[in-house]
C-alpha cells in the first residue's frame, strides 16, 4: 500500500513534468506546422541555468528558474527567426534542422561547462512530508502544482486573451487567419517563446531531481516526443492526457516490474515505445482524434 | 546504356581506391577506412527506403539485429561467419516485413517517429535483456572470421574482408537501383497518386524497398560486430542513426552516389579534424546539416549541376554586359 501510495506521487510528477515538455512541443507543431526535436536540449539548458545562479548561490530559487525560462525562450525565439521561419509548414527539412540544433547546444554545453563534473543543485525547499507512509519530499512536491500552475496558465491565456485566440486561429487554419489580419511571423515567434519558456522552466523544476548533464534532454525529449503521438500531434489537451497515462504507467512499470527478467527502467521505455507505435498504426492522430 | 556501364565502372574505380588503402595508410587509420566501409553500406540501404520518400529513423536499430543474430550465432551454436552473416541479414530482414504493414500505416513525418519509437524499443530490448542479449554491456568473444586456418584478425585482413562484402552489397544495391524496381520507387517518391492511378503497387514497392534495405543493414552490423567482437547497444544509439541521416541527407538521396559522397565527405573532414577538437566534432555536424539544408537542399550530389548553372549563368550576364 505504503509503495503503492508512493508510486502514485511518482505518477503524479513524471505526468506533470511530461506534460510541460509535451504542451511546449505540441504548441510547436500545432502552430507552425514544424517539430523541434531540439526541445530536449532546451529543457537542458534550463536546467544549466539553475545550476549556474542558484546552485552557486547568485539568485535565489523560483527566480533562477525565471531566469532559465526567459534564456531559454530568448534562445527559442532565435531558432524561430532564423530556422524554423523559413521552413515553416516543411516538417521534414525543419525536423532536420532541429537535428543540428540538438548537436550545436549539446556541444556549447559540454565545452563550456565540461561534461564529467557532478552538477548537483541542492533542494530549495528541504524536509519532507509522510502522507499515509509514503515519504514526499517537499522539493519533489512543490513540482506539482507550478507545473499545473503553468500550464492552467497556458490555457488560460489561449482561452481568454486575444493574442491566445489568434494563436489558435493560426494553428486551425493559417491562411484564413492571415485573412483576418493576424500576424503569422508574429504568432510563430510567441508560440516558439511559450514552449521554450515552459521547457526551460521543466528543466530548471526537474534540476534538483534529475541528474544535470548536457544529455539529459535526450530521454525527456522522448517522453515528449511518445506523450505528444499518443495526445494527438497539435492537441493540446490530447497531451495533458496522454501525460497522465505515461507517467502513471512509467511509474508503476518502474516499481513492479520483476527485477530478474530485466531492469525495470528499460522495460517501461520499451513499453512506452511500443504503446506510441500501437497508437500511430492504429490512430496515427492520437487518441482523441478520428481519423 | 553508356549511362550504366559508367555506373559499373565508377563503382569499380570506388572499390580499386579503396583495396589501394591499406598501402598508403596508417594502421589506425585503416580502422577508420573500414568503419567508413560498414557506414557506407549503412547509408546506401538507407538510401534505398529514402527513395520512396519514407526517411526511417529505425534502420541503425535493424542493423543491430543483424549484429546480435550473427554475434549470437556465432559464439552459441559455432557458426562460421560466412552462414551467419546472411542469416543475421535474413533476420533483419524478416524484422522488417513483420513491422511492414503497420509502419507503412503512416506517412512521411509520422513514418519517422514510428520507425524511431519502434527502432528505440528495439535497441532497448538488446539493452533490457540480459538473457540472451548480455544487456547494458553488450554481447561479448563474438568469433573473429576465418577460412580453414586462416583468421581475419587483424585490421589489415578484416579491411579487405569488409571491402569485399561491400563490394558485393553495393554492386547488387546498384543493380536494384537501375532496374525497374529502382526507378519505380522514385516514381513513388515524386507522385505517389500518379504511380498508384497507373497500378503501381506503392504498399509493396515500399515494403520491398524496406526489407531489402533492412537485408543489407543487417550485413553491415554483422560486419561491425565481428570486427568488435562485441555488439552492444550503445554502437546502435540513436545518435549514430541521426548521424547516418545527415551524411544522407548532405549527400543527398536522388542518385546512388549522393549517401556514398556524404559518407565520404564528412567522414575525410572528421578525421581531419579529429586531432584538433573532437569534442566539437557534433557540432560540425550540426552546422554542416543546418548549411545544407539551406545552401544546397539537393545534398552535395546536386553540386555539379549547380556549379554548372552557375557558370552558365555567369557567362550569359557577361554576354549581356558585351
Amino acid at each position: 500500500m505504503e509503495l503503492a501510495l508512493q508510486q502514485a506521487l511518482n505518477g503524479a510528477l513524471l505526468s506533470v513534468f511530461y506534460a510541460l515538455m509535451a504542451v511546449g512541443f505540441t504548441l510547436i507543431f500545432g502552430v507552425m506546422g514544424i517539430v523541434n526535436l531540439a526541445h530536449g536540449e532546451l529543457y537542458m539548458i534550463g536546467a544549466y541555468v539553475v545550476w549556474l545562479t542558484y546552485a552557486q548561490g547568485i539568485l535565489p530559487f523560483p527566480v533562477a528558474i525565471l531566469a532559465g525560462a526567459g534564456i531559454v525562450a530568448g534562445i527559442g525565439m532565435g531558432m524561430e527567426r532564423a530556422l524554423f521561419r523559413p521552413m515553416r509548414g516543411k516538417v521534414l527539412m525543419g525536423a532536420m534542422l532541429s537535428v543540428g540544433m540538438i548537436f550545436i547546444l549539446q556541444v556549447f554545453v559540454a565545452t563550456t561547462w565540461h561534461v564529467g563534473l557532478m552538477k548537483n543543485i541542492p533542494p530549495a525547499i528541504k524536509g519532507s512530508v509522510t502522507i499515509l507512509g509514503a515519504i514526499a519530499p517537499w522539493q519533489r512536491l512543490m513540482v506539482i502544482p507550478a507545473a499545473v500552475a503553468l500550464i492552467g496558465g497556458l490555457w488560460f491565456f489561449l482561452r481568454r486573451t486575444k493574442q491566445g485566440r489568434s494563436l489558435r486561429a493560426v494553428a486551425q487554419d493559417p491562411e484564413a487567419a492571415a485573412l483576418q489580419g493576424i500576424s503569422i511571423d508574429r504568432v510563430g515567434l510567441i508560440a516558439m517563446a511559450i514552449a521554450a519558456a515552459l521547457a526551460g522552466a521543466a528543466g530548471g523544476l526537474m534540476g534538483p531531481i534529475m541528474r544535470v548533464d548536457p544529455y539529459m534532454g535526450h530521454s525527456a525529449l522522448i517522453m515528449a516526443l511518445f506523450v505528444t503521438i499518443v495526445g494527438g500531434l497539435g492537441s493540446i489537451e490530447g497531451a495533458v492526457i496522454a501525460s497522465l497515462i505515461y507517467g502513471f504507467m512509467i511509474a508503476f512499470i518502474t516499481a513492479y516490474f520483476p527485477q530478474s527478467i530485466a531492469s525495470p527502467g528499460t522495460m517501461a521505455f520499451i513499453i512506452g515505445a511500443l504503446l506510441m507505435f500501437i497508437v500511430l498504426a492504429v490512430r496515427p492522430r492520437g487518441i482523441l482524434r478520428r481519423g | 546504356m553508356a549511362k550504366i556501364k559508367g555506373g559499373y565502372l565508377g563503382l569499380a574505380i570506388l572499390f580499386a581506391v579503396m583495396a589501394a588503402m591499406p598501402f598508403a595508410l596508417a594502421e589506425y587509420r585503416l580502422t577508420t577506412m573500414l568503419m567508413m566501409l560498414i557506414w557506407i553500406i549503412v547509408a546506401v540501404s538507407y538510401r534505398l527506403l529514402a527513395t520512396t520518400g519514407e526517411f526511417s529513423l529505425g534502420h541503425v536499430a535493424v542493423m543491430a539485429i543483424g549484429a546480435y543474430a550473427s554475434g549470437i550465432m556465432g559464439r552459441q551454436m559455432g557458426m562460421p561467419f560466412w552462414i551467419s552473416a546472411p542469416i543475421g541479414g535474413l533476420i533483419a530482414a524478416g524484422f522488417a516485413a513483420a513491422t511492414a504493414r503497420p509502419l507503412f500505416r503512416m506517412k512521411g513525418f509520422y513514418f519517422l517517429l514510428g520507425s524511431f519509437a519502434l527502432g528505440e524499443a528495439v535497441r532497448l530490448c538488446f539493452r533490457g535483456f540480459k538473457f540472451p542479449f548480455g544487456g547494458e554491456g553488450g554481447y561479448w568473444y563474438i568469433p573473429t572470421p576465418s577460412i580453414g586456418s586462416f583468421t581475419f584478425d587483424s585490421t589489415f585482413s578484416y579491411f579487405y574482408l569488409t571491402l569485399g562484402v561491400a563490394a558485393a552489397c553495393l554492386f547488387v544495391l546498384y543493380r536494384i537501383d537501375q532496374s525497374r524496381i529502382g526507378k519505380a520507387m522514385v516514381a513513388i517518391h515524386s507522385q505517389d497518386s500518379v504511380c498508384e492511378s497507373l497500378g503501381i503497387n506503392i504498399l509493396g514497392y515500399k515494403t520491398l524497398a524496406y526489407i531489402v534495405a533492412s537485408f543489407f543493414a543487417g550485413i553491415a552490423g554483422a560486419l561491425l560486430a565481428h570486427y568488435m567482437t562485441t555488439a552492444s547497444p550503445p554502437q546502435f544509439a540513436i545518435g549514430n542513426m541521426l548521424l547516418v541521416l545527415v551524411w544522407v541527407v548532405v549527400g543527398g538521396v536522388n542518385t546512388f552516389w549522393g549517401p556514398i559522397a556524404g559518407v565520404f565527405t564528412l567522414y575525410s573532414i572528421q578525421e581531419q579534424l579529429r586531432g584538433v577538437f573532437v569534442e566539437y566534432m557534433p557540432m560540425f555536424y550540426g552546422i554542416i546539416l543546418i548549411v545544407m539544408v539551406f545552401a544546397l537542399p539537393g545534398g552535395l550530389e546536386s553540386l555539379p549541376a549547380r556549379i554548372t548553372e552557375w557558370r552558365r549563368a555567369r557567362r550569359e550576364k557577361l554576354a549581356k554586359v558585351v
